[in-house]
C-alpha cells in the first residue's frame, strides 16, 4: 500500500519515454555486442538510413502513415475502455475494400472521384469488420480482445481466399488482383513534386499521410472537444456514471469499435491505393499489432501516437538498412531490436516510474530545505 | 499466539499503550500529520475524531505499518519500535478492524480467521487448534459467531464481530476500530459497545475512529480531536461536551439540530406501486414497494444498508427496471415493461444524487467542468458548433465555476480532476449540478456519507432550502441521525419491503431502530 507519487508532466510524457527509449536502446546493443557486432556502427546505420537521406525519409515516413492509423484506431477503442487488438484484421478487410472498389470503379470513375470514394470504403469495410466483435461484446457479452484477435485470422484467410478463389487473373499464378486503373492510386510525394517542378527520390510515401494527420486531428477534436466524444469517454472510464446520466453503454461501445475499424481500416489506403496498386497478400504486415506499442508509447493522445509513429518508422527503415549493410545482422535481429523496445517503450512504460517518483520527493525535499 | 484472557497482568499505569511522538507525513503537496502528539492508557477507549482528510486515518496507517513517518517516533508499552508493514504490527499485538471488511465471502467464520495463520500443516489439525482457540476466546469476551456458517450467509453486526475475533486471534491487545458503527442498527451498535466495554474490561485498549459525536461520548475514556492534520485537543471524556468537541473539529460552531418544517397537503409529484425486482439469481430486492412524494416534503427511507433502498433509487432513477410495478411522475406513467430511462427522468425534471458518488455521480477521470454537466451534457445549452456536435466548453466552464460559487466547493478550480477533490467537495459539486436544475423531484442516497461536519450541515441546509421552495425529496440515509434531523415522513425499509411509515413526530432512535431491525434474520 505505498503511496503512487503524483509526476510533474514533463516528467510523465517528456522524460520518462526517453527514459524508457534509452534502456531499451541500452538493452538491444548489449544484446548487439553479444552476437559480436558494434552497437554503435548498427545504431549509426540504422539512423543514417532512415534520416539520413531524403529517399530514407520518404520511406520512414510511409511506415509512419500505417503506424499513425493503426495507432490512432487502438487509441478511440481505449478511450471507450476497449482493448481492439483486431487492428490487424480491421486493416486487411479496409485494404479488401479498397481493392474491391477500385477494381469495380477505377476504370470508370477520375481521380477526383474515385480517390475520396475510395477512402469511404477503406473506412466503412474496417468499420463493418470491427462491428461485428463490438456487437458481439455489447449484446452477447463476449470478450472483444478474444473476438477481435479471432477475426484478424478471418480476415486474413478471406482475403487469400478472395485473391486465390475470386480476383486472381486467369492464368497468373501470383496471388494477387490485377492492377488498378491509375485513377485510383494515390498520388506518390515524389511524382507531385515532379509535377511542381522539382525533383524527390522515388519513395512509396504517399499523400495518404496527410490524410493520417487529418485523421490525428480529427480525433482529438471527436475525444476531447464533440459531445459523442464525451459520452463515449464516459462509458470507457467509469460506465456506471455513464448510465447514470443517459448515455447508453452498449451503442457507445458501437460507436468507439467502429471509428477504431475505420481508422486502422485507412491502412488499406495507404498499402494498397498508395503503394500496390492491386490487391496483394498480407500488406498490413503486423502494422496492426505496432499499432498497440505505438498508442501505449503515444499514451493515447494524437500527437503522442504522431511521435511515437516517427519512432516505429525509423525503426522499420532503419532496420532493413541494417540488415541490408551490416553482414551477420539478419532481419530477425532487426526484429528482436524492435521487439525489446515495444517490450520497454510500450509493455513496460510505467516501471520506471516510481523510481522517477522517489527521485523527484528526493529533489523536492533538498529544495525546499535549502529555500 | 498470546492470550487475551488471562486478565492478570495489569500494565503499570503511567506506560501508554501506545505513544506516538511528533509524526508528520506528506503526500505530494498535503500535509497529512504534522507533528502529531498521540498516547493513550492501557485499557481505556479512546475516541480519534476528526473531518474526513483531518489525519486520522493517515495517522493509524502510520500504527499500523501501512505508511511510514517522515518524522517522529512510535513507542508501545514504552518501547521505541519500527513498524514497517503490518506483520510487524501484528506482532506487536496490534489489531484492526477496517471499515470495510476484509473477509472472504466464499469461507467460513472459522476459515477466516485462520487465513494466513494456520498453526498447523495439515488443515483438519489446525482446524480443530483454532476452533479450540476461538471457542475459548468466545467465552471470555462474549464475542460470538457461528464459526462454521459462510461469511456471505451473515449479517453485517455479526461480520463485524468476527473481524474482532480474527484480530484477537492474532493477539491483538490494541485494536483500532475503522468507523464501526457505520453498518450498524442502534441495537447492534449498542451490542458492540458492550462487548467493547468487555474487552476493555479484559485489559484490551481500544481507538475508535469515528463522526459520530454521541457514541464517542457513551463509549470513551477520552478523545483526540484532529483538524488539518493536528492534534487540537486531547482531554478526559468527561471534560467535554459533543458541542464542544463538534467545535474543536471543525473550528467554528455548527449546528446539526432540526429546523423548519413541511407544508402540508401540496400536489403528489411522484408515486410507484407495487414495485418488485429480483436479482439475476432469482432472490427478492424488493417486494410490493409503494410509496408517493408531494410536493415540499422530505421523506426519509430509514434502514441498514442492503435491505433495498439502493434498488429502490435505482428504479425511482429509471437506471434499472423493475419486474412488476408502476409508476407515475409529473403526467407521465410507466409500467415495467416500458420503464423510465435516466434521460426521460431527467427531462421530467427529476434529479438524482446518488449513493455511490465515485463510480455513479462522478466521473473521476474527468476535470471538475466535465463532471459538472454529467447528464446534463446534450442540453441545448451545452452545444455549438455546426449541427450542436461540440462541446461548449466555455459555458460548461462557466457554469461550473457559478456553482462552485454557490456551493462553496474548494479548491475554485474547474480544471481540477474530479478525484482530487475531498469527499465533501465531492458530494457539493453532484449536489449543485442535480439542485442546479431546479428539479421537481430530487432523490438523494446518502447525501453526507464520508462527508466532513462542515459540509454536512451545508448540504442539509441546501436540502431544506430546496424541500422548501417546494421540491418532492427522497432521502435515503443509513445515518439514522440524519433522517431524524431533515424528513418530514419515515419510511423504513427491512427485506426489501416498506415495513413502516412514521411521521417525523413519532420518530426516535428507538422505534426506527426496532423497525429496521424486526425479523431481521
Amino acid at each position: 500500500m505505498s503511496q503512487p507519487v503524483q509526476l510533474p508532466r514533463w516528467m510523465d510524457i517528456g522524460l520518462l519515454p526517453l527514459w524508457n527509449l534509452a534502456v531499451a536502446l541500452a538493452v538491444a546493443g548489449l544484446v548487439v555486442l553479444v552476437i559480436g557486432q558494434s552497437p554503435a556502427q548498427a545504431l549509426t546505420v540504422l539512423l543514417n538510413g532512415a534520416l539520413g537521406s531524403t529517399r530514407g525519409l520518404g520511406y520512414t515516413l510511409y511506415y509512419a502513415t500505417t503506424f499513425i492509423f493503426t495507432g490512432l484506431a487502438v487509441a478511440v477503442a481505449f478511450h471507450g475502455g476497449l482493448f481492439n487488438i483486431g487492428g490487424e484484421g480491421q486493416a486487411t478487410v479496409g485494404g479488401i475494400g479498397v481493392g474491391l472498389t477500385a477494381l469495380w470503379l477505377s476504370p470508370h470513375l477520375p481521380a477526383p472521384l474515385m480517390l475520396p470514394v475510395l477512402v469511404l470504403a477503406a473506412a466503412l469495410f474496417g468499420m463493418a469488420w470491427a462491428a461485428i466483435p463490438a456487437y458481439l461484446q455489447a449484446w452477447r457479452g463476449s470478450h472483444i480482445v478474444i473476438t477481435t484477435i479471432m477475426f484478424n485470422f478471418l480476415a486474413s484467410s478471406l482475403n487469400v481466399y478472395l485473391l486465390v478463389n475470386l480476383l486472381r487473373p486467369k492464368g497468373s499464378m501470383a496471388v494477387e488482383s490485377s492492377m488498378f486503373a491509375d485513377s485510383a492510386r494515390m498520388p506518390a510525394l515524389h511524382e507531385l513534386a515532379a509535377r511542381l517542378g522539382f525533383e524527390l527520390p522515388s519513395s512509396p510515401l504517399n499523400l495518404s499521410l496527410v490524410l493520417a494527420l487529418a485523421a490525428c486531428v480529427f480525433v482529438w477534436w471527436f475525444l476531447w472537444k464533440s459531445r459523442a466524444g464525451y459520452a463515449l469517454r464516459a462509458v470507457g472510464s467509469a460506465p456506471k456514471a455513464a448510465h447514470y446520466a443517459g448515455i447508453r453503454p452498449r451503442m457507445q461501445v458501437l460507436v468507439a469499435m467502429g471509428l477504431s475499424g475505420a481508422l486502422a481500416g485507412m491502412v488499406g489506403i495507404n498499402e494498397i491505393s498508395g503503394v500496390q496498386g492491386k490487391l496483394t497478400l498480407d500488406f498490413v504486415a503486423g502494422a496492426g499489432f505496432t499499432g498497440i506499442a505505438v498508442s501505449l508509447m503515444g499514451r493515447n493522445h494524437p500527437v503522442g501516437i504522431v511521435l511515437a509513429s516517427l519512432l516505429f518508422g525509423v525503426l522499420y527503415q532503419g532496420g532493413v538498412e541494417v540488415s541490408f549493410e551490416i553482414p551477420g545482422f539478419s532481419r530477425e535481429m532487426v526484429v528482436t531490436v524492435q521487439g525489446l523496445i515495444v517490450l520497454f517503450a510500450g509493455a513496460m512504460a510505467m516501471v520506471s516510474a516510481p523510481l522517477f517518483g522517489r527521485l523527484y520527493l528526493l529533489f523536492k525535499s533538498k529544495e525546499a530545505a535549502h529555500g | 499466539m498470546s492470550e487475551i484472557s488471562s486478565g492478570t497482568a495489569v500494565p503499570s499505569a503511567v506506560t501508554p499503550a501506545v505513544r506516538l511522538a511528533g509524526i508528520s507525513k506528506r503526500f505530494g503537496a498535503v500535509q497529512a500529520n504534522r507533528g502529531v502528539e498521540f498516547e493513550i492508557a492501557p485499557g481505556t477507549v479512546h475516541g480519534l475524531v476528526g473531518e474526513n482528510g483531518a489525519g486520522k486515518s493517515t495517522l493509524m496507517a502510520i500504527l499500523y505499518g501501512y505508511y511510514q513517518a517522515d518524522a517522529g517516533h512510535i513507542e508501545v508499552q514504552g518501547q521505541r519500535v519500527q513498524i514497517a508493514n503490518s506483520h510487524q504490527a501484528i506482532a506487536l499485538g496490534i489489531g484492526m478492524v477496517h471499515q470495510h471488511f476484509m473477509l472472504v465471502d466464499t469461507l467460513s467464520c472459522l476459515d477466516n480467521v485462520m487465513l494466513g495463520a494456520e498453526p498447523a500443516f495439515f488443515l483438519a489439525r489446525a482446524k480443530r487448534e483454532v476452533r479450540a482457540k476461538l471457542e475459548a476466546l468466545m467465552r471470555d469476551t462474549g464475542l460470538h459467531v457461528h464459526l462454521d456458517a459462510l461469511v456471505a450467509d451473515l449479517p453485517v453486526g455479526e461480520l463485524q464481530r468476527l473481524e474482532i475475533l480474527k484480530a484477537l486471534y492474532r493477539g491483538a491487545r490494541i485494536l483500532i476500530l475503522d468507523e464501526p458503527t457505520a453498518v450498524l442498527t442502534p441495537q447492534e451498535t449498542q451490542q458492540l459497545f458492550e462487548t467493547l466495554r468487555r474487552l476493555r474490561a479484559l485489559g484490551t485498549t481500544i481507538i475508535l475512529i469515528t463522526h459520530k459525536l454521541k457514541e464517542v461520548m457513551a463509549l470513551c475514556d477520552a478523545v483526540t480531536v484532529m483538524r488539518a492534520g493536528q492534534v487540537i485537543k486531547t482531554c478526559d471524556i468527561r471534560d467535554t461536551s459533543p458541542e464542544d468537541l463538534a467545535e474543536a473539529m471543525v473550528g467554528r460552531k455548527v449546528n446539526l439540530g432540526r429546523s423548519g418544517g413541511a407544508a402540508e397537503g401540496r400536489d403528489e409529484r411522484l408515486s410507484v406501486n407495487g414495485l418488485c425486482l429480483k436479482s439475476e439469481q432469482g432472490v427478492a430486492l424488493l417486494s410490493d414497494v409503494s410509496l408517493s412524494l408531494r410536493a415540499g416534503e422530505i421523506v426519509g427511507v430509514a434502514g441498514v444498508s442492503g435491505n433495498g433502498q439502493s434498488e429502490l433509487l435505482e428504479l425511482l432513477s429509471g437506471m434499472r427496471a423493475p419486474d412488476a410495478g408502476r409508476m407515475s411522475l409529473g403526467g407521465a406513467s410507466f409500467e415495467a415493461a416500458r420503464w423510465l430511462e435516466p434521460r426521460g427522468a431527467r427531462a421530467l425534471k427529476l434529479a438524482h444524487v446518488p449513493e455511490d458518488r465515485h463510480a455513479c455521480g462522478m466521473v473521476m477521470s474527468f476535470p471538475a467542468w466535465e463532471t459538472a454537466v454529467l447528464g446534463y451534457h446534450d442540453q441545448a445549452q451545452y452545444r455549438c458548433g455546426p449541427g450542436g456536435l461540440t462541446m461548449n466548453e466555455g459555458h460548461m466552464r462557466a457554469q461550473t465555476a457559478e456553482m462552485m460559487e454557490r456551493f462553496d466547493v474548494r479548491p475554485r478550480n474547474a480544471e481540477l480532476g474530479s478525484s482530487k477533490f475531498s469527499g465533501g467537495n465531492q458530494q457539493k459539486l453532484v449536489l449543485a449540478r442535480e439542485i442546479g436544475q431546479a428539479p421537481a423531484v430530487l432523490l438523494v442516497g446518502q447525501p453526507t456519507r464520508g462527508v466532513d461536519i462542515g459540509a454536512i450541515e451545508f448540504i442539509h441546509g441546501q436540502l431544506r432550502a430546496l424541500r422548501d421552495a417546494g421540491c418532492a425529496v427522497l432521502l435515503v440515509s443509513s445515518e439514522l441521525d440524519e433522517i431524524l434531523a431533515l424528513a418530514d415522513r419515515v419510511l423504513v425499509m427491512n427485506g426489501g419491503r416498506i415495513t413502516g411509515e412514521l411521521p417525523i413526530d413519532q420518530c426516535d432512535e428507538k422505534s426506527l431502530g426496532l423497525l429496521m431491525a424486526a425479523q431481521a434474520d
